[in-house]
């Protein structure tokens, strides 16, 4: 069965509204508690458009979810996530392979880093992505190995210090809590996961 | 949480269209409640527009009118705006001299109004503010926060933008008031957001935050409650010692309340703050005390020193007409 857009986008959006309290939560511990509102409020935007959205070819269609993103998440989130989807929409063509995946992944990595100006061990969302899109990369990628990266490259930012975003203020103290956009980006991949593996 | 609101999800917009109804002489509301315009604009002047998350009034939108901003884009409570914000207000308040742009040193409000800009399509400059003190400025953090010395920025600058100064001569106006303003904050309590419902953190009944960002941010460390002369001492010292003009020039001294200090305890933090200060040989030549840059119910303050030069204090003087600060006219 091929993968229905609406589903993943649903997925995505319905799994980041109901861990919206614990975002804010990670958010509070080393930034300014609104990781979880934000998004939240970008992923309703993005059901509230859903119609429109679909009716587009996938690249439009990935597009149009990061400008939604962009306008809607406000913060540092909005600009990052925004800037992922957009250029998954730009790299990506109509009917992706796994290596599509890999490659548009790998280039939105590099197009968050340069918005961001941030890098990998900086205690941000790129140590999730980063790690999924070489390992998407490198050819022994199963739906339960990218889940379990995911999670495992979410839990490795607990004990790193936060270099970028409000966190990196806190210096040392930064430290023992998971980064926010970590934990939100885990939360995209590990559903898309779920989803497209239920297609399969 | 106990606080003076209907509905959480209404709050910025129900404040917002308060705001607009209460100063309707001086400014408007854009569409969708996407900026705060200066209701009567001045034909061929570089347009200034600033913004941020809310939750910090009457900073940015309380600074629209005469002599300081042509718009403001409020953002969520501590909560960047977004690009489409400074699209709309671009357009609305270009009168073809340029845009300047004032922004605070965060990665949300950086990235935002960078995206606006590449976006608008129109000759936009910008102005960054990092005036605290209490963060290392190093390659291991997104460097220092912009807070209460934003204002000194948007004051002086828009005096000059009255005045009739070009865009670059603005961005360097306004890039030597930051350079010369040095601010650092305390909080006794933390602030609460309305979406979230409780305490952003939490302090002993005798402790402080030395060095607090204007979001409730931690700042150097938290340490027990001090005299209010001890407390001034520790930050006029941390501020001197990052502001090498100050020892030689006039300086203004401005106290800002955070939101939940009295100003019976603002102005006794300002005598504190000028007793160091000439502890020093420093004179204080012109002062603000008030609420101005706060962090919703946050109690504590921040004391903000700027070096001032003989252009500076001129444009500091001269005619503001704003709703949050009005003097001269």
């Amino acid at each position: 069965m091929k993968p229905d857009l609406g589903r993943l986008l649903e997925g995505v959006a319905a799994r980041i509204i109901a861990q919206a309290e614990e975002l804010t939560a990670l958010d509070s511990a080393i930034g300014d508690a609104d990781h979880g509102l934000n998004m939240k409020r970008g992923f309703e935007a993005v059901l509230a458009d859903k119609a429109n959205i679909l009716a587009k070819p996938l690249p439009e269609a990935l597009k149009a979810v990061g400008m939604t993103l962009v306008m809607k998440v406000g913060g540092a989130s909005g600009p990052l996530y925004g800037t992922l989807f957009l250029t998954l929409g730009k790299e990506l063509p109509e009917d992706p392979t796994l290596a599509d995946l890999a490659r548009a992944l790998t280039a939105a990595v590099e197009a968050i880093k340069a918005r961001g100006k941030a890098d990998f061990d900086n205690k941000t969302m790129l140590d999730v992505l980063g790690p999924v899109a070489r390992h998407l990369s490198d050819g022994t990628a199963t739906f339960a190995s990218v889940r379990a990266l995911a999670h495992e490259r979410a839990e490795a930012t607990v004990p790193m210090k936060a270099i970028k975003g409000r966190a990196s203020f806190l210096g040392e103290r930064s430290i023992g809590h998971m980064d926010p956009g970590a934990r939100s980006s885990e939360l995209m991949i590990t559903t898309l996961c779920d989803e497209l593996e239920a297609c399969a | 949480m106990k606080k003076l609101i209907n509905d959480v999800a209404n709050v910025l917009a129900e404040s917002l269209d308060g705001f607009a109804a209460a100063h309707a002489d001086l400014v408007q509301l854009g569409e969708e409640r996407k900026f705060i315009r200066r209701k009567s604009l001045k034909a061929g002047k570089v347009a200034l527009i600033s913004g941020g998350g809310s939750g910090h009034e009457p900073l940015h939108g309380g600074f629209v009118g005469h002599g300081m901003l042509d718009a403001a884009c409020p953002g969520q409570v501590f909560t960047s705006p977004t690009p489409d914000q400074m699209i709309a207000a671009a357009e609305a308040v270009d009168q073809g001299s340029g845009i300047l742009f004032i922004v605070k040193n965060y990665e949300g409000d950086l990235m935002n109004f960078e995206m606006a800009k590449e976006m608008a399509g129109r000759d936009i400059e910008t102005v960054i503010t990092n005036d605290d003190v209490a963060v290392e400025d190093s390659l291991y953090t997104t460097g220092r926060r912009g807070v209460a010395g934003t204002l000194v920025v948007e004051k002086i600058v828009g005096a000059a933008a009255e005045a009739g100064q070009d865009l670059q001569s603005l961005k360097s106006l306004g890039e030597k008031v930051n350079k010369r303003s040095r601010s650092m904050g305390i909080a006794l309590t933390s602030c609460t957001v309305p979406a979230a419902g409780k305490p952003t953190f939490s302090l002993g009944e005798d402790e402080m935050e030395m060095g607090v960002g204007i979001h409730g941010e931690p700042g150097r460390r938290r340490v027990k409650l001090m005299p209010a002369d001890a407390i001034a001492e520790e930050m006029i010292v941390a501020i001197l010692a990052d502001l090498e003009a100050a020892k030689s020039d006039q300086v203004l001294l401005f106290v800002n309340g955070f939101g939940g200090t009295p100003a019976m305890e603002l102005y006794l933090m300002y005598h504190a703050a000028a007793g160091a200060l000439a502890r020093r040989g420093v004179k204080v030549a012109r002062s603000l005390v008030g609420s101005y840059v706060t962090s919703l119910d946050m109690a504590g303050c921040s004391l903000t020193v700027t070096a001032l030069d003989e252009e500076m204090t001129a444009f500091w003087d001269a005619p503001v007409h704003t709703p949050g600060l009005r003097w001269g006219m």
